[in-house]
Order: C-alpha cells, then structure tokens, then sequence
C-alpha cells in the first residue's frame, strides 16, 4: 500500500536548473497555475458583462469582491482600503488552491509548510514595514502593553516580542498543518477500503469510504475556513499596524 | 472573536491528531521523512509561488477587480440615483396632493359663501313679498270694507221701507186697519229704537 504521505511528494516536470539550483517546474508549480487560472477565469468571466442585475456567476464574483472588502473594513476600517487588492489575491489563491487540492489526484501546494511559511511571512513583513513607515519608531511602542506596571515592563516586553515574532510561524503552521492532516486523514481511510472489503466480501469496505464522505465536506469546510482565518489574521494583523493599540 | 478563536483551536487539535499516523506512517516506511521536510524541493517552490502569486496579483489588479468595481459602482450609482428619483417624484406628488386638497378646500369655502348669500337673498326676497302681500290684502280688505260699508247704508233704508210695507200690509190682512205711511214709520222707527 501507498503511503498516505506520497501525495505530498513533489515531482519534477519540466528540469530546469539555475546557477546550480533547482527551480523545475513541478506538480506544485503546475497546480499553482491551475489554481490562478480558475481563479482568474471564475473573477474576470464572472464580472465580465457587468451586468446591472447580475446573473448567478456575476453573484459569485460579487460577493467574493465584497466578502474581503467587508472584513477589511470590519477589521482594519478604511485605512486598510488600499492593501484590499493584495489581501483578496491571497484569500482567492489560498481558497482555490484548498479546494483544488480536493479534487482527486491533485496536489494541494497549500500542504507545504515552505509555501505557507512564504505566504506568513510576507504578510509579516509587509505589516512590519507598513507600521515602520506609518508610525516611526513609534511602532516600537506597539511591544509596550499600556496599563502594565512598569516592575513588570522586562518581563512583559520580551513577551511582546515573542508573540509578535510568533505570529508568522503560526499563520503558517495552520494552514499547513490543516491541509496536510485532512488530506492524510482522507488517504489512511481510503487505503482501509481495499484491505477491509477483500476480508468481508466487499462490505467491510463501505464504512471507509462513507468516513471519506464525510471527510471530503469537513475538507471542503476546512479548506475555505483556513483560507478565512489566514486573510481575516492578516487584516488584523495590519489593523495592529495601523493603529497600534 | 470567541467563535473564531475556538474553530482555530478546534481545527488545530485536528491537525495536530490527524498529523500523528502520517508521521508513524513515515517512520513505518524506513525512516523515509516527510516530503514537506525535504529542503532540496524549498527553491522550486519559493520561485514558482513568487511568479504564480506575482501573475495572479496582475491579472486580478488589471483586468478582474476593475472589472467587478466598475459593475458595483454602476450598480450603486444606478440605485442611489432611482432612489433620488424617487424621493423627487414622491415630493412632486406630495405637492400635487396639497394643491389638491387647497382647490377642494376653496372650493368648499366659496360654495358656503355662495350658498349663505343665496340663502339671504331668498330669504330678504321673501319678506319683502310677505309684506308686500301683507299691504296689499290690508288694502284690499279696507276697500271691501268701504263697498260693505257703503253699500250697508242703503241695504238699511231699502230694509225699513221693505219693514214698513211689511208692516202696513199685516196691518191690513189681520186687523183690516189702514195705517199710513207715517205712522208705521214711526212704530218701526220705535220698535226699532227699542231693540236697541
């Protein structure tokens, strides 16, 4: 039997190597391009005819478009107006790679802690910055709980610290960890079927594959729920920088 | 944010549950470790995510979100002016509507104007006939008054001659008598005198 794990291998496609390293084109590369092209094509035909009272796809796009722009008003307020492109980019990529990553014989990239950990940490950085250049070194108050007395200050900084340093590490375990603990999940029951049906006569074998039913709508919720929590931490996360405190 | 807070948790417990036979598995297998793990795979990925995201990031700035934004707007614009309209077409109404009630209102109020003044007038017109009436029968009446009276005078000398005629001629049939002219006037001028 196949190990559940084997799903997650990365396959070369296309060799290609530059000065010595390894950037082929892969299964994960080539399902990031399937990702952004469905995402693209269900964005730009579902708005394409801008229609007044729009039908059923236009409601789609629509309602995506509004999904991210009302939790960054929500969570950030108008300020955050300007970073609502580059959220919505990585909510629809993150939420379509999910999703796609069900399809069978997919390759799910969000299963990746290097590709999530990219993702975290640019929002990381990014906030970083954008609460450097908004506030000075003002920022660096951010890392000072107001309210604390200040005999508790060298015990509650570091603290500070550490959980804002934190922050990229578990934005990107989540979603990795999640992604790759239901896909595992799924592939251990699905490998159950074959071995329990050829012991009872092939009817051992449906209580596997009824688990993997159910398994496949908690993924589907999971799927859009990580790609939720990963932009609405983002928004709050740009909302501390903006606002500090 | 307390919801929120718990289905993060709640699902992080499942991954870290679920995460536990992928990893006996991995052991299972002769120590062969997690493909995730494998760093000599790290550079395709950054490389190809950092393209991938960089396209994607384009191709919704340029063409997509553009594209929704401007049906969006249209659509808001396209509400909020009917509603304009709306509100413009509802106050025209509304002052249509008080005109209305106004005219209706003067109306009534000059009806009652001119009903009061007809009324007046019939009834001044009508008090002026009763007295003319009134004078007018007065008149009469006295003028019948004076042919009665005129006409009672003669009735009366005519009646006494009548009474003594009547007189001499029963004087004659009962009694046989001849009684002049003069003495029966004079015994009706007394029977007369008497009744009264």
């Amino acid at each position: 039997m196949a190990s559940p794990l084997q799903q997650f291998e990365i396959h070369t496609i296309v060799p290609i190597n530059i000065g010595g390293i390894d950037l082929s084109f892969t299964n994960s590369a080539l399902w990031m391009g399937i990702t952004i092209t469905v995402a693209s094509v269900f964005l730009a035909f579902g708005a394409r005819r801008r229609a007044l009272v729009p039908g059923r796809w236009q409601v789609m796009t629509e309602m995506s478009y509004e999904f991210i722009a009302n939790m960054i008003r929500d969570n950030v307020g108008d300020a955050g107006r300007r970073y609502f492109p580059y959220i919505f980019t990585l909510f629809m990529f993150i939420l379509f790679g999910n999703l796609l990553g069900l399809v069978p014989g997919a390759f799910t990239f969000t299963s990746h802690i290097i590709v999530t950990l990219a993702l975290a940490l640019t929002v990381f950085l990014a906030v970083t910055i954008v609460g450097i250049v908004k506030h000075g070194l003002h920022f660096f108050s951010f890392f000072v709980p107001s309210g604390v007395p200040a005999l508790m200050m060298p015990l509650m900084i570091p603290i500070e610290i550490i959980s804002y340093l934190s922050r990229p590490v578990s934005l990107s375990i989540r979603l990795f960890a999640n992604m790759m603990a239901g896909h595992t999940m799924m592939k251990v029951f699905a490998g159950f079927v074959v071995p329990l049906g050829a012991a009872t006569f092939g009817i051992g074998g449906l209580a596997p594959i009824a688990m993997d039913v159910a398994l496949t709508g908690f993924e589907l919720l999971v799927a859009f729920l990580q790609a939720y929590v990963f932009t609405v931490l983002t928004c709050l996360y740009l909302n501390d920088a903006l606002n500090l405190h | 944010m307390v919801a929120q807070a718990r289905s993060i948790l709640l699902t992080g417990i499942a991954g870290i549950a679920a995460l536990a036979p992928s990893l006996a598995f991995a052991a299972a297998e002769g120590g062969s470790s997690l493909p995730q793990l494998d760093w000599t795979k790290f550079a395709t990925q950054l490389f190809w995510l950092t393209v991938m995201l960089v396209v994607f990031f384009f191709i919704l700035q340029k063409n997509a979100l553009p594209k929704i934004e401007d049906a969006l707007e249209t659509r808001r614009r396209k509400v909020d002016d009917d509603l304009d309209k709306a509100s413009a077409h509802r106050e025209e109404a509304e002052a249509a509507m008080a005109a209305y009630e106004k005219a209706l209102a003067d109306a009534a109020e000059q009806a009652k104007a001119i009903h009061r003044q007809v009324a007046q007038e019939i009834a001044e017109g009508a008090t002026e006939r009763r007295s003319a009436l009134a004078a007018k029968l007065a008149e009469d009446t006295k003028a019948a008054e004076a042919r009665i009276n005129a006409a009672k005078a003669p009735a009366l000398a005519n009646l006494q001659d009548v009474v003594i005629e009547v007189v001499q001629d029963v004087a004659a049939k009962l009694a046989g008598l001849k009684v002049s002219n003069a003495d029966a006037k004079a015994a009706v001028a007394a029977s007369l005198k008497e009744k009264a």
